[in-house]
């Protein structure tokens, strides 16, 4: 208890982040169904029906009146054609008032993240002042479409005025117009997958096949020890129709060294280091958050779990530089909160590859890189391992793209109360070569 | 690691090697030279490495690899084949070769070749004489046996080995077009066994990472194949079990001789004896076995050297080099902003070669109608790259973002550089100058693309005269590597710089000569054009004219050559240079083109000429209404100079004439320019090397000779010039050393 109390004078001695005349914004409370291995329980539902399942979980563990909040916004990559806003979609079937308008947004893997920050800013520009954000993604069935020809000769197929026409047009159906498309799995703009980018940026950066497979074997065994542990308290129950209730995520899998050294490459061949193991999997999942300003929610009579702070957005090459985005975000955003490294006593980064995170963490140790391709005098440094996704990470919870930041912020603000520090980091990468970083800082207690 | 650096007590400046672990790392690196070629040097210093680690018990496999950025080996050094005197030397430079691959392809310890850049030549001979090669997936590697164009063979071992490799249709592919082929189709054809991707940015520089990962892909290569976990012997797929026996049959390969010969006489005519020797070298092997085989290749490889034909395309490489260099420095400030007046053929071609070089590009027509098709022909140009997968629909999107199309002169106050390729009519051009004139900053270029106008007429409606040059493109743009500039005297020397600059990052071979009607290019061209047109009045049918200049090794025939270019256009320059040369450019009657103009027979672009053009047909059958006009201007042929071979030279001559007088005016810098502009311009034939390497190679006095007989015939269309003369009289002058 004595550390205890050393450690919260030290908190005292440290600085807020409150900046005078900006708006103090909260997070409330933090939920996620469980993430799972796609393919397997959630199977027949639709994306809204896990939005759905988030948005209840948090209705339900906030008592939020259903009438309460100004603004849903959710984010997503794959999108259900059916239910293209799926924000809307999923806030009427959990019974938000119809009249609390909700928009869907996308930025790959940091979509929930602009959830939330577009959270942000509407209680900043005083629009608002009660968000629920939060991020879906379903990839147990996705939009497989028909060919274009295919496409184009149905949609004459629905113009032609005689039956000439039609048979004319049936006629000129061929064998390739059967061919279906299926969603990209490839960058668009440079036609490379993401596994076989992270593969070069692991080469890129020296790092080896044996880091990799620890960094995963790691990852699974602080998410095994964190959900025994009941750490994942952001993880509600959810009965799904038709099936069992589920409520623990299923992709955890701590094996061993042995095992992961057997897996051939999955994207590079014969020489890569990415393998199916140390890469994160298809996952269906759906997370939400509440976010509100102080003032609101000590209104309201919530006890606030963190402030979210500064936050950056950041983008580069999307050929040799897709899965940067935490190296060049956690610079900027710790200059933007005037913090150090060593300020940061709680990290969360998303964990698309561990060649990816292996990657980051060099690059963020390099002065080279930091002179050469960020501008900098000198690198900010790596985060200390000891602070670092100690409760697991993407690679073993589980990855649904839209829902991840979501997860990743309330990771913070969890951990930040556990573990009582006073600032957290979250940093993401995403397709497009895009990234972001956001400070978050524990709410006195 | 243990990490074991041998190469420092030893002099070599060349080779090295370091030992990690159990694999020896060969690395070149010619520290004379921006890339690595097999000198004497490097061959010394290799079979002395190559020696070493066959004798140190500590080293298992080896790994060959280039600590040059960008470059494996670019080919054998052409110097050393030239410095030789004989055949027989040539044949022993070869022998060497040959014994030194042997050794490595019998080498004990398995050495495995990692490329990265070009792998040509003797590169490439050296590259599959290893027993594995693993490649990066670099734009810049290539590899590719390119001796035939220069009137080689592959000649150590290559001939012998790449049939067995890649099978003798691919071999035959590859040895007689010299093509390069990328490292992903490389894979596939089994030339290379693994494919290494280019890393970006990480803790050094990509290029530099990038080679480190190649050499540790390639160690774990060397290691795999000791202890047995890569097999060297490729299981063969289903078909290439049943291409392997369909080549075992005879008959077949006889049939593939037969065939690829065919082909090679129809395209070359049996000018170039270097595909031919390549033919029977490979077959020698095949059906004669090894010995036979390897004898024959350094015996062809030493006969081959010594042919006009090598020596001429020989001549044209170092020359073309010499043309991709910039002589007047470099520019003050680089062109960023280029603008283009007429978006015609002509105006969208340069577009086309300028946009995705990083310039922006304005294209301005005056109408919607022009401005749309020029735009769409960039566009296509573009998206034939992405259907051919050399670019991505991306990189098409993204290359086309740095080209507007419009109709006013909005934004020119921020070019750089202003290339008019508007119609070719002095006053429209005068006007056009004024125009741009007043909306450009000063320091801008104005650049004229104009085929025939003197330069300094058109300056001479310029305020700034100094600013204004000469920018001839040869149609279409996209495939034709010339660009002729053409600076007055009073061109700036900054303003050639700067325009030799942009058609360098075009990718031009580029020749710079003065200010005259029709300037080199055309003014070589009209002459014998003129001379085609006398010869079908005197009753030369346009298929058999066009059979004797491909014959003498002009790829595009004389007739079809003026249907190409434009009736109109001939014409039009016929009568130009006519009025500025006088009757010595005369020959045939103009009057026969106008009246083909009137007729609407401009050529191909309007479907008749000389031939009838009808679209999506290959074949073109000559047009039967020209009868009528050569009819009516018929002449009668004079037996003394009209056989076949009297034909030929007719044209040639006063072609050849017309460019050592350009030389003599001081039109042309040099005679590399000269022969570089005829052969990459106007397609004089390579395997003569230009005009000039014609010269000096057939002999000046026996083209004066022919050309005093023509002159007696037809007067002062034939008459040489003084410096030809010169040349005739003094056999040791030569215009090229």
């Amino acid at each position: 208890s004595q550390r205890m109390l050393k450690q919260t004078l030290f908190n005292l001695l440290k600085k807020t982040l409150a900046k005078p005349g900006v708006k103090n914004i909260v997070l409330v409370e933090g939920v996620r169904t469980p993430f799972l291995l796609s393919g397997t329980t959630y199977a027949d539902l639709m994306p809204h029906d896990l939005a759905r399942a988030a948005l209840q979980g948090l209705l339900h563990k906030t008592s939020l009146p259903k009438d309460a909040v100004d603004y849903i916004i959710y984010g997503t990559v794959i999108q259900e054609v059916k239910t293209s806003n799926v924000a809307r979609e999923a806030s009427l079937g959990a019974g938000f008032s119809d009249k609390i308008p909700s928009h869907t947004v996308t930025m790959a893997c940091i979509s929930s993240n602009v959830a939330m920050t577009t959270g942000v800013g509407l209680i900043t520009a005083g629009q608002c002042d009660t968000i629920v954000a939060g991020g879906v993604e379903f990839m147990s069935d996705v939009p497989i479409r028909h060919s274009r020809k295919m496409r184009k000769t149905m949609l004459a197929l629905n113009r032609a005025k005689t039956l000439g026409q039609r048979l004319s047009l049936i006629g000129s159906i061929r064998m390739a117009h059967l061919t279906p498309e299926l969603p990209a799995v490839a960058e668009f703009s440079t036609a490379e997958t993401m596994g076989h980018s992270a593969d070069r940026l692991a080469a890129a950066f020296g790092v080896t096949r044996l880091e990799q497979d620890e960094f995963a074997l790691r990852s699974h065994t602080l998410a095994k020890q964190a959900q025994d542990a009941g750490l994942l308290s952001d993880v509600i129950s959810f009965k799904v129709p038709g099936r069992d209730t589920v409520a623990k995520d299923n992709g955890i899998r701590p094996s061993s060294m042995e095992q992961l050294a057997k897996l051939k490459p999955a994207f590079i061949k014969p020489h890569g280091t990415v393998t199916a193991a140390n890469s994160s999997f298809l996952t269906d999942g759906a997370s939400a958050v509440l976010i509100m300003s102080e003032e609101k929610a000590l209104a309201m009579g919530y006890k606030p779990k963190a402030y979210l702070r500064d936050f950056v957005f950041v983008s580069q090459d999307p050929k040799d530089q897709l899965l940067l985005g935490p190296a060049y975000g956690t610079p900027k955003v710790l200059a933007r909160a005037g913090l150090t490294m060593d300020d940061i006593d709680v990290f969360e980064f998303h964990e698309a590859f561990a060649g990816q995170i292996m990657a980051n963490l060099k690059a963020l140790d390099s002065d080279w890189f930091a002179q050469t391709y960020m501008g900098r005098k000198v690198k900010v440094g790596a985060p200390a391992m000891e602070k670092f996704n100690l409760w697991g990470g993407s690679l073993s919870l589980g990855h649904p793209f839209g829902a991840t930041g979501c997860r990743l912020v309330t990771t913070v603000a969890h951990r930040l109360l556990k573990e009582g520090g006073q600032y957290g980091l979250v940093a993401a990468c995403a397709a497009g070569g895009q990234g972001h970083a956001m400070v978050i800082e524990a709410y006195p207690q | 690691f243990v990490t074991n650096i041998r190469s420092l007590c030893t002099a070599r400046t060349h080779v090295n090697y370091e030992v990690k672990e159990d694999v020896a790392v060969i690395r070149m690196n010619d520290p004379t030279s921006k890339v690595n070629t097999l000198s004497v040097q490097m061959q010394n210093e290799m079979i002395e490495v190559f020696n070493e680690v066959l004798a140190n018990d500590a080293v298992q496999s080896a790994v060959l690899i280039s600590s040059k950025p960008g470059c494996f080996i670019a080919g054998a050094d052409i110097n050393m084949i030239q410095a030789c005197n004989t055949s027989e030397e040539v044949t022993k430079l070869s022998q060497e070769g040959q014994k030194m691959f042997a050794r490595i392809e019998k080498s004990p310890k398995p050495i495995v070749a990692a490329i990265n850049g070009p792998c040509l030549g003797g590169g490439l001979e050296f590259a599959i004489a290893c027993q594995y090669r693993v490649a990066t997936k670099s734009k810049k590697t290539v590899l590719g046996t390119p001796e035939v164009m220069l009137g080689l063979l592959p000649g150590a071992g290559g001939t012998q080995r790449l049939p067995k490799m890649v099978g003798i249709p691919g071999a035959f592919d590859m040895m007689l077009t010299g093509r390069n082929i990328r490292a992903d189709k490389a894979k596939k054809m089994g030339l290379v066994h693994q494919l290494v991707d280019p890393l970006g940015p990480g803790l050094k520089s990509p290029e530099e990472r990038t080679i480190e990962y190649l050499e540790e892909v390639a160690i774990q290569c060397a290691k795999g194949i000791v202890n047995k976990k890569i097999s060297l012997t490729k299981e063969k797929g289903m078909m290439q079990k049943v291409q392997d026996y369909v080549m075992g049959i005879e008959f077949v390969r006889q049939q593939i001789y037969k065939t690829v010969t065919a082909k090679v006489m129809k395209m070359s005519k049996g000018l170039y004896p270097a595909p031919l020797k390549i033919i029977e070298s490979v077959k020698a092997g095949l059906e004669q076995g090894p010995d036979s085989g390897y004898l024959a290749e350094a015996q062809n490889f030493g006969k081959l050297a010594m042919t006009s034909e090598s020596n001429a395309l020989i001549g044209l490489y170092h020359g073309q080099v010499a043309c991709k260099k910039n002589r007047f420095g470099v520019p003050e400030r680089p062109v960023k902003n280029l603008a283009i007046l007429g978006a015609g053929l002509m105006g969208a071609g340069i577009a086309q070669v300028t946009v995705d070089k990083g310039i922006h590009t304005v294209l301005k027509d005056t109408t919607v109608e022009g401005l749309s098709r020029g735009q769409q022909q960039v566009y296509k140009g573009l998206n034939d790259k992405t259907k051919k997968k050399t670019i991505t629909s991306f990189e098409r999107d993204f290359t086309l973002a740095s080209l507007t199309g419009q109709l006013d002169y909005s934004g020119f106050e921020k070019a750089d550089m202003v290339i008019e390729a508007v119609f070719e009519d002095l006053n429209i051009k005068h006007r056009v100058i004024k125009e741009v004139e007043a909306v450009i900053p000063p320091h801008c270029i104005f650049a004229t693309n104009t085929s025939a106008l003197p330069i300094k007429d058109i300056a001479a409606a310029s305020i700034r005269p100094e600013k204004v040059i000469g920018m001839h493109y040869f149609s279409p743009v996209d495939k034709m590597q010339l660009l002729e500039i053409i600076t007055t005297d009073k061109t700036s020397k900054d303003t050639t710089a700067s325009a030799v600059a942009v058609g360098l990052k075009q990718g031009k071979v580029i020749i710079v000569v003065g200010d005259g009607p029709g300037f080199y290019t055309t003014r070589c061209l009209a002459p014998m054009l003129a001379e085609a047109v006398r010869l079908l009045q005197e009753g030369v049918d346009p298929k058999k004219l066009d059979a004797l200049t491909t014959g003498f090794g002009f790829p595009v025939g004389a007739a079809t050559l003026a249907d190409e270019v434009g009736i109109d256009v001939a014409a039009h320059v016929a009568e130009d240079l006519g009025k500025a040369f006088g009757s010595r450019f005369g020959g045939g009657n103009v009057e026969v083109l106008k009246t083909m103009v009137e007729k609407g027979f401009k050529g191909r672009k309007s479907g008749k000429g000389c031939y009838v053009y009808t679209p999506g047909l290959k074949s073109k059958d000559v047009n039967p209404d020209i009868e009528d006009v050569l009819e009516k201007y018929k002449l009668t042929p004079n037996p003394l100079v009209s056989s076949d071979s009297d034909v030929q030279y007719r044209l040639v001559s006063r072609f050849v004439n017309e460019a050592v007088m350009c030389l003599q005016e001081g039109i042309l810098n040099g005679p590399v320019e000269g022969d570089i502009g005829a052969v990459f311009g106007l397609g004089f034939p390579p395997c003569l090397g230009g005009p000039f390497r014609f010269v000096d190679t057939f002999g000046a006095n026996k083209l004066v000779e022919k050309m005093r007989r023509y002159e007696e015939v037809y007067g002062n269309h034939f008459t040489p010039c003084q410096l030809l003369l010169d040349h005739a009289k003094d056999s040791s002058k030569r215009f090229h050393k």
